[in-house]
């Protein structure tokens, strides 16, 4: 029956299953990720956020939340050309965390 | 002139003939070793460059200027010009006459290897010494230049402050060893030979020494010990050459023919990378030059530090120096040799494998074809960080239609990167493509000028685009036009003084010095940095740095700033908008880009 609506997926996260492996080798290589306090300015600027919805913020909650899948179609498109870093004000390195999770990527534990 | 020995040989002469046999060796075999590890086309570009009479004078020339007379080093600092070149001339110049004395007076014995070298040893006076008068003296004379040239070296061992360099590097052992050797060498050569000045001729210099040791030496028992140490000193020293920053001197005469011919770094451990690092004395001026070093604990990542690590092979500390330096290019417009520190370190950046690899193929240039009359053949590129600074760009709209000029707009919502910090970062692959999607926009633009604000956008498009056809041009120089051709009027031209910064892109990057100085005078009073140019200081900003966050970065910025500031201006002037925001963030007087200081300034 067709009630005009349906039930969209859960995007609830349980912490408990949450893997943070890829998150803290990513910290180890560029301290700087924790300082994020995901005020958002980076993605306001970001040169690919209209083609690939690249977001330096959602890119950090992504690989901590185990959304390997859109981290990895964020990251897809980026530029590595630097407005992320000159506004973001908590002096997050995005571009070494970029390269960094871009190396990563395949050596992580989880479901990639 | 008669010989004293029939056979024409001492066995002292050994370990002399073990030295040179060995490093002779080693450089042939390394020499060999790099040229395979050139690829076939830069072969090709060597050999074609070397059978021109053109390109085989150029390279005799800058041989003989840089290895030998060590010019370069003369306009930076001429005591340690004089240093380097007195002894590295001098030597040459006791190598020559010595083959010029056997070929004058004993020619058969010209292939003996080391008859040359121990000339005085072999040889007696007759009554011809009349003949050789000039050249005992040249001999004596050259070795006098040597040995002052040995003397400054010890002084500067013990006191580098006294030439002006604040750090230096400090040798490793094997170093030590070379460095005592080739110490030892002059010294004892004059000792020898003074020994013997009575029974082989001197000049000025050991005529006058013999004549005093024969005062108290009752015999001559000291000659062939102090010919044996001399022997062996030569010895030592070209033994262990190869292991040493001495091993600069064979691989910096190789360097200059394969850099003639106009090749590229394509792989930071080999070929024409390899010679690079080996032509490195790790003279150290490179050290204080580096904008880098304002902070104590980045100067083991100078150019110099990453040669020595490269000869090492020490992947580990190859890898943190190739990340955290800014390529700002200051280390190689200062560096004697010519070490290009930024492209070794994007050539390390490019071996990296990536899990995930950026990719454009997907992106339609289409999207991205400005609209607007044909008639305007102005394409303005504002670039990711003018559209940041958006007062620049509105001060380059302004400035155009101040001066009528009829333009458009290539990326008004913002459009791509122009790819240079992916250059920078090394990915090759992903440069082109943003490369060729530029390209596709652009041409279909139908303009004839692309104009830029951003220098690191202009490198790139200078140097990486074909673009034939098409004027690629700096806002500052195109204004500088503006106001020459009378099209814009310069209204306020104020009493302020105004400290250009030339941005390292536009500058050392791409040569543009005196059109944007030339903008600036016409609006105010030009003063300049203490170090300006080929020498300007990096504002601490540069995309080249990967590792480098905001916080290390200030220090950095601080002391570029203090250079700027030095004549006391009342505005400090770039021509980039991210050396504007760098040094926005701590200047304490205003910082302006060029077309934010003529648009203010004119009508
Ligand atoms: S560097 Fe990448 S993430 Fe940052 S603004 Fe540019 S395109 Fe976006
Ligand atoms: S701008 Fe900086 S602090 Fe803000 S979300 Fe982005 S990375 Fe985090
Ligand atoms: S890289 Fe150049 S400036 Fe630096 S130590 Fe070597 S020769 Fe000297
Ligand atoms: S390019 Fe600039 S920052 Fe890098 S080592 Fe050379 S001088 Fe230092």
């Amino acid at each position: 029956m067709d009630f005009g609506f349906s039930l969209s997926p859960s995007s609830a996260v349980n912490l408990d299953r949450t893997d943070m492996s890829l998150y803290e080798m990513l910290c180890d290589r560029e301290p700087t990720a924790r300082t994020c306090i995901g005020c958002g300015s980076c993605s306001a600027t970001c040169t690919a956020s209209a083609i690939s919805g690249m977001s330096v913020r959602k890119v950090l909650l992504g690989i901590q939340r185990g959304q390997y899948r859109e981290v990895e179609k964020m990251l897809s498109h980026c530029m590595l050309c630097g407005k992320c870093t000159m506004v973001c004000p908590r002096g997050v390195n995005t571009r070494h965390l970029i390269l960094e999770l871009c190396r990563l990527y395949g050596n992580s534990e989880g479901e990639l | 002139m008669r010989e004293r020995f029939a056979s024409g040989f001492d066995p002292f002469v050994i370990p002399f003939l073990i030295g040179m046999a060995f490093v002779l060796g080693y450089c042939l075999f390394g020499m060999l070793r790099i040229w395979f590890q050139l690829p076939r086309k830069d072969r090709r570009k060597v050999v074609l460059s070397l059978i021109t009479p053109k390109g085989i004078w150029k390279n005799v020339k800058d041989i003989f200027a840089n290895c030998l007379l060590h010019v370069k080093l003369w306009k930076r600092n001429p005591v340690l010009g004089y240093m380097h070149s007195s002894i590295a001339f001098g030597w040459f110049m006791l190598i020559v006459l010595g083959h010029i004395e056997v070929w004058l007076f004993l020619p058969e014995r010209l292939r003996l290897f080391y008859y040359p070298i121990f000339f005085n040893f072999f040889v007696a006076e007759s009554e011809s010494t009349i003949q050789g008068a000039v050249i005992f003296f040249l001999m004596d004379f050259f070795l006098l230049v040597v040995l002052s040239g040995i003397v400054l070296a010890m002084i500067k061992r013990v006191r580098s402050r006294i030439f002006g360099m604040r750090r230096t590097t400090n040798p490793s052992f094997l170093d030590r060893i070379g460095l005592y050797a080739l110490w030892s060498i002059f010294p004892l050569r004059l000792l020898c030979e003074s020994f013997t000045a009575h029974i082989s001729g001197g000049s000025f210099l050991t005529l006058p020494m013999n004549w005093i040791f024969r005062q108290f030496l009752g015999n001559s028992m000291n000659a062939l010990p102090t010919w044996w140490a001399y022997s062996i000193a030569l010895g030592v020293f070209m033994c262990v050459l190869p292991f040493t920053r001495y091993m600069h001197i064979p691989a910096e005469m190789m360097l200059i023919p394969l850099r003639n011919a106009g090749l590229h770094i394509l792989h930071p451990r080999k070929g024409f990378a390899r010679l690079q690092f080996f032509s490195c004395p790790g003279c150290g001026v490179c050290i204080d030059a580096c904008p880098m070093s304002a902070k104590k604990e980045n100067i083991k990542d100078c150019t110099v530090y990453l040669n020595r690590q490269l000869r090492r092979g020490n992947e580990e500390r190859i890898e943190q120096i190739s990340d955290k330096c800014l390529l700002c290019g200051k280390c190689t417009a200062v560096c004697q040799v010519g070490v290009q520190g930024p492209e070794m370190r994007i050539a390390q950046r490019m071996l990296r494998r990536y899990a995930v690899n950026q990719h454009y193929t997907d992106i339609d240039p289409t999207k991205f074809v400005p609209e607007g009359g044909s008639s305007a053949k102005v394409l303005y590129f504002a670039g990711c960080m003018t559209h940041l600074t958006p007062a620049i760009g509105r001060s380059v709209r302004s400035v155009l239609d101040k001066a009528g000029v009829g333009f458009k707009m290539m990326d008004p919502d913002g459009g791509l990167c122009c790819g240079r910090p992916m250059m920078m970062a090394g990915r090759r692959e992903q440069t082109r493509e943003l490369i060729r999607i530029n390209t596709d926009i652009i041409r279909a633009s139908g303009c004839n000028t692309l104009l830029l604000s951003c220098p690191i956008c202009y490198r790139i498009f200078k140097e990486k685009y074909s673009l034939e056809g098409i004027r690629v041009v700096h806002h500052s120089v195109y204004f500088d036009e503006l106001i020459k051709q009378g099209r814009l009027k310069i209204s306020g031209k104020t009493l302020r003084k105004l400290a250009y910064h030339d941005p390292c892109e536009l500058g050392r990057g791409c040569g543009i010095y005196e059109q944007p100085r030339s903008a600036v005078s016409a609006v105010g009073t030009l003063v300049e940095a203490e170090k300006n140019r080929e020498e300007s200081i990096c504002c601490g900003g540069s995309l080249g740095s990967l590792s480098l966050s905001y916080e290390k970065r200030k220090d950095i910025t601080l002391a570029s700033l203090r250079n700027l500031t030095v004549a006391d201006p009342d505005t400090i002037v770039t021509a980039c908008p991210l050396c504007q925001t760098t040094y926005g963030n701590y200047s304490e007087i205003p910082v302006k880009d060029i077309a934010q200081l003529i648009d203010d300034a004119s009508k």
